[in-house]
Formats: C-alpha cells, sequence, structure tokens
C-alpha cells in the first residue's frame, strides 16, 4: 500500500496546499511517495516528511507529460492512491493521471480514507461521500482541510519524465505584487453591490492589507458588473472558499454564494440591511454602513496586528 | 474543422437542492435546468472559432432524451447540429464513465477541436475534458481565458493562482473553458427559429461502468447560529473581542 502525490514547490519549498496533501497520504497508512518536478525540486524535497521523494527534471512545464509521469511513478511504488492539492496545476494534472490509471477522480475532497471520499457538490448546497472503486484512489484536495506535515528527511531518488508533450507552458505572467489568491488566503475580505462602486473596493484592499495574509474576494454581481477580475469571485460561478476567517461586507448572501463560503471557519457579514440572508451564515453581524464600518474595523486590525 | 463542444444539462445554480428518499442522489421534483453555465461559454468559443476558420461545430452531450430542450438552445446560438448519447442514467455517471462514453463518440467523429466548460456546476468535478484528451492521446489544456488557433496548432492563456500561463500546443486538442474566454451570446428569433430545422440525434447508448459509487448525499451541517454584535461602527471593539477571545480567529 502506498500514497503517490504530486508535490508543488516554489523557491526550494513545498507549496502548503502539497504539505497538507502529504498529511492526508499519511492518514492513509503505507508508504508515501512525494514527486515533484521541475527546477528547484531538489532544493524542496530532501525536507519532506515521506518515505521518499522523487524528483523529476523536465524542460518546459508540460501537464500530459507531468501525469505520465505521475502515472509511471504509480505503477513502480504499487501505488493505491493519488493525492493532489486542489490548485490549479494538481487539478489540471489529476484527472489526466486517473484516465490513465483507469480510474473516476474525487475533486476537492474535504475528507478521506482509503474507503470513502467526502466531497461538496453543487458548490458545497450537498456533501457526497463516495466509495471510490478501482485499484487507485484518485483525488485532489479542498485547502485548509487537512493538518500539513512538518519538516522531515526524505529520500531523495531522481526519477525520468516519461510521455509526449502535447501542451506546453512557454511563460507565466504573474499576478501584480505577489497577490494571495482568494482560495489559498487564511483571510478573505468579500465585498457585493453594496459598495455602489468599483472604487469603494479600495476599503476592502485597505481592509486586506491591514491583515496581511489576507484576498480580495466578490460576489457575483460585481464581477459581472466588471468592478472586479472573476479570479476573485466567490460562489457556484467562482471558487469555493474555506478561509479561518471571511469577512462579508455589502453582501446580501445569494444562495450561490452562501454556497461558496458556508465552510470557512469563522464568518463576519457587515450589512445595511439586518434581514440579508447573509447574517444567517454569519457567527458575527454588524448592521451598518460599509464605508463607516469597514474604515474603522481597518483600523482596529492594525491595531491589534502592531500590538503583535 | 471539426469543433465538438461537450455540455452538460444541469440544475440552475438558484437550485436549493434536496436529497432523494434513497439518501444518495438527488431529488429530482421541482428542478429547473440549463446548460451549466462553462460549457455555455464552451458552445460561444465553437461558434466563434468557426466564423474565424470555417468547419462546422457539433454539440455533443451524455444525458436524458427529456433535455433536448437545453441541447437545441445551443443550435439555436450558431451551432450546426447535436448528438445526445441516450443515458437516463446520466445522473449517477462518474468522471471517468462520462468521458468514456463522449471521447468514444469525438473519435468516430474526428475532432479537430474540442471545447467544453472548466467545470460543470453540479458535480464540480473539472475532470471530463482532461480525461478526454488523455483517453485520445489529445492535447489539452484547461481554464482557458484566451484561445487562438492557427492552423494545426494553437496557442491558449489558461489562469491559475500563479497568474496567466501561456501554453502552446497541437491539434488535435481538448479546451476547458473558464468564464473570461468569451461572453456567450443572445439566441435572438432567427437563432432559434432555425434551430428548429437543425440535426439533433438521440443515440441509443450504454455508457461504461462507474468505477465509484455514491454512498450518500447529505445537506451539510448548518452553521451554530450567530449573532448580531452591534449597529455600526460602534460594534468594532465588541466585535475585535469575539474575533479574539471566543473565535481565535486573530
Amino acid at each position: 500500500m502506498s500514497t503517490i502525490v504530486f508535490v508543488e514547490h516554489a523557491n526550494g519549498a513545498a507549496k502548503r496546499a502539497s504539505l497538507e496533501a502529504l498529511g492526508a497520504a499519511k492518514t492513509l497508512g503505507g508508504d508515501v511517495v512525494a514527486v515533484l518536478f521541475g527546477d528547484g525540486a531538489q532544493d524542496a524535497a530532501g525536507s519532506l516528511d515521506c518515505t521518499k521523494a522523487l524528483t523529476v527534471d523536465m524542460g518546459s512545464w508540460s501537464p500530459d507529460q507531468a501525469a505520465a509521469t505521475l502515472a509511471e511513478a504509480i505503477k513502480a511504488n504499487g501505488g493505491t492512491a493519488f493525492l493532489a492539492a486542489g490548485t490549479g496545476a494538481g487539478r489540471d494534472v489529476a484527472p489526466r493521471v486517473a484516465a490513465l490509471c483507469d480510474t473516476a477522480l474525487h475533486t476537492d475532497c474535504t475528507e478521506l480514507t482509503a474507503g470513502e471520499v467526502t466531497r461538496p457538490i453543487l458548490a458545497g448546497k450537498l456533501i457526497a461521500k463516495i466509495a471510490p472503486g478501482g485499484s487507485v484512489l484518485c483525488a485532489t484536495l479542498r485547502r485548509n482541510c487537512f493538518e500539513p506535515t512538518g519538516a522531515g528527511s526524505a529520500a531523495v531518488e531522481a526519477l525520468a519524465a516519461v510521455g509526449d508533450a502535447k501542451a506546453t507552458c512557454t511563460g507565466i505572467e504573474a499576478k501584480a505584487g505577489g497577490k494571495l489568491d482568494v482560495a489559498e488566503a487564511p483571510v478573505v475580505v468579500s465585498g457585493g453591490r453594496g459598495l455602489k462602486e468599483a472604487e469603494h473596493f479600495g476599503l476592502l484592499e485597505d481592509l486586506a492589507a491591514a491583515f496581511g495574509n489576507a484576498a480580495v474576494g466578490a460576489s457575483r454581481a460585481v464581477v459581472d458588473l466588471g468592478w472586479r477580475p472573476h479570479g476573485e469571485q466567490v460562489g457556484q460561478t467562482g471558487k469555493t472558499v474555506s478561509p479561518q476567517l471571511y469577512i462579508a461586507v455589502a453582501i446580501s448572501g445569494a444562495i450561490q454564494h452562501l454556497a461558496g463560503m458556508k465552510t470557512s471557519k469563522t464568518i463576519v457579514a457587515i450589512n445595511k440591511d439586518a434581514d440579508a440572508p447573509i447574517f444567517k451564515v454569519a457567527d458575527y453581524g454588524i448592521v451598518g454602513d460599509a464605508f463607516e464600518v469597514v474604515p474603522a474595523l481597518t483600523e482596529a486590525i492594525k491595531a491589534v496586528r502592531a500590538e503583535g | 474543422m471539426k469543433i465538438v463542444a461537450c455540455v452538460k444539462r444541469v440544475p440552475t445554480t438558484d437550485l436549493k437542492p434536496q436529497v432523494g428518499g434513497d439518501g444518495k442522489s438527488l431529488d429530482p421534483s421541482g428542478i429547473q435546468y440549463e446548460v451549466s453555465f462553462y460549457d455555455e461559454r464552451a458552445v460561444e468559443e465553437a461558434v466563434q472559432q468557426k466564423e474565424k476558420h470555417g468547419g462546422d461545430v457539433t454539440v455533443l452531450t451524455l444525458g436524458s432524451a427529456s433535455g433536448t430542450k437545453e441541447i437545441r438552445s445551443c443550435l439555436a446560438k450558431g451551432a450546426d447540429d447535436a448528438i445526445c448519447l441516450v443515458d437516463e442514467d446520466w445522473g449517477s455517471r462518474d468522471s471517468l464513465s462520462t468521458a468514456k462514453a463522449l471521447a468514444a463518440k469525438i473519435k468516430d467523429l474526428g475532432a479537430d477541436l474540442v471545447l467544453t466548460g472548466r467545470v460543470a456546476t453540479d458535480r464540480d468535478n473539472a475532470a471530463v475534458g482532461p480525461m478526454i484528451a488523455t483517453l485520445l492521446g489529445y492535447a489539452c489544456v484547461t481554464d482557458v481565458v484566451e484561445l487562438s488557433i492557427d492552423g494545426t496548432s494553437g496557442t491558449a492563456k489558461r489562469e491559475s493562482e500563479a497568474g496567466i500561463e501561456t501554453y502552446s500546443f497541437s491539434l488535435p486538442a481538448v479546451i476547458t473553458c473558464q468564464k473570461d474566454l468569451n461572453e456567450p451570446r443572445h439566441a435572438g428569433m432567427k437563432g432559434i427559429m432555425a434551430a428548429k430545422k437543425k440535426p439533433l440525434a438521440e443515440e441509443a447508448h450504454a455508457a461504461p461502468d462507474n468505477t465509484s459509487t455514491v454512498n450518500s448525499l447529505a445537506m451539510p451541517p448548518e452553521r451554530p447560529e450567530g449573532r448580531i454584535i452591534g449597529e455600526g461602527p460602534d460594534a468594532i471593539p465588541a466585535l475585535i473581542d469575539a474575533l479574539r477571545n471566543e473565535a481565535k480567529a486573530l
């Protein structure tokens, strides 16, 4: 019994989402084999807490080649499970690996045992428990649902890439200012149409900056109005998020939005309308004008942070 | 160019779902359906690529024979014909079973370009597109926000947490469509009239077996009742206190 994990890394260290996948793999029992691709893989591999870390030299990133190589690693190591983080790369590669292993994929799992996976469907309106079947359990994991592994000393081996590169990445235009993605930030500050103008999202940018580890999110209404990019949209036709703290500002709380953020650990709602549905899912509500409440909250968070 | 747009008929996103009597499936009563949000972008992109490069667009779905109204709406927006692989168990097909069924038909059709949504808004698996590509040995770029085809090759921009990634690939290829790729057109009366005369084939079909089985389907646990802390900026100190000492969120 062994679990193969696709581990992503940056600047010589594994990404937290991948450490969570290693943590989930550990709970399945048996060997845990990490596979890392590209430049810097060597640096990140040795300090992983798993049985073995395989590093793969690759020219340009190719999801086909990565998938073929992962499938090869699964075969060579008698893999009974394959896990990847629910990141852009994980969600891109995992279905291909599952197809190569002739099994279904279970996306965005929140709980996992060898015999059953738990995952939200309809953007979290329902929770499905599924017996994976097949000889290899293939799953991607929702972030903030599994304990990440700490530091370890994995045995590092090289693995040769296999398969054709049918599509290759020729360049990445990085996000401005290294902004956190709304799906991975520990704190999300989201705004809705009640903010009245695109420019007023500056208030939320300020609040997010005061936290230091926050991303700005948006309701579908304001994305459709063109005030914010789709990448920030939280809800059924955007992203599903589970941060430690979710602050909904001037969002009434349509069912599609609630589905996308309801599993956040703590929810704060700020809204003028005391009857807004968002208050039904919020742990703490403030009834009031966002233009007065948000700047006061920003100052208070700054003060908290200054205390250290 | 032979273009195939794979679409799925899904419950409308305003659905408040109920679990069926078996505890494993969605209660179908009262559900309104639509073409999945991202699949609408796939149809639009298929029609736009046809307008640029010529060829024809086939809409392909695996689903119930009663779902043809939604498929007809794709024909009204410019697709040339449609094929429904009739499978009354479509709702319980897992990602691999669905991908195998669609891949076999796509191979028969000899598609150069396959477009589908980034994810279906019911099962949220985001798996069928790249699975089809893998089964057929086609190139695949997922979550695409910009696509350009030039002869037998193409470039696509993909959105991820890292930013915008550019991929180059050769046809045949599967592209999964992100929201920003395009804005789907409205059908218009002319399109709706024309769609009535376009071929929509219902093909009997036995989908390959599922590898997985749903054990149960349930409503998510209710959140514990929250409270209104207060009104206006005066409530901020109480909020900070609650976040710090109760929720331990600061």
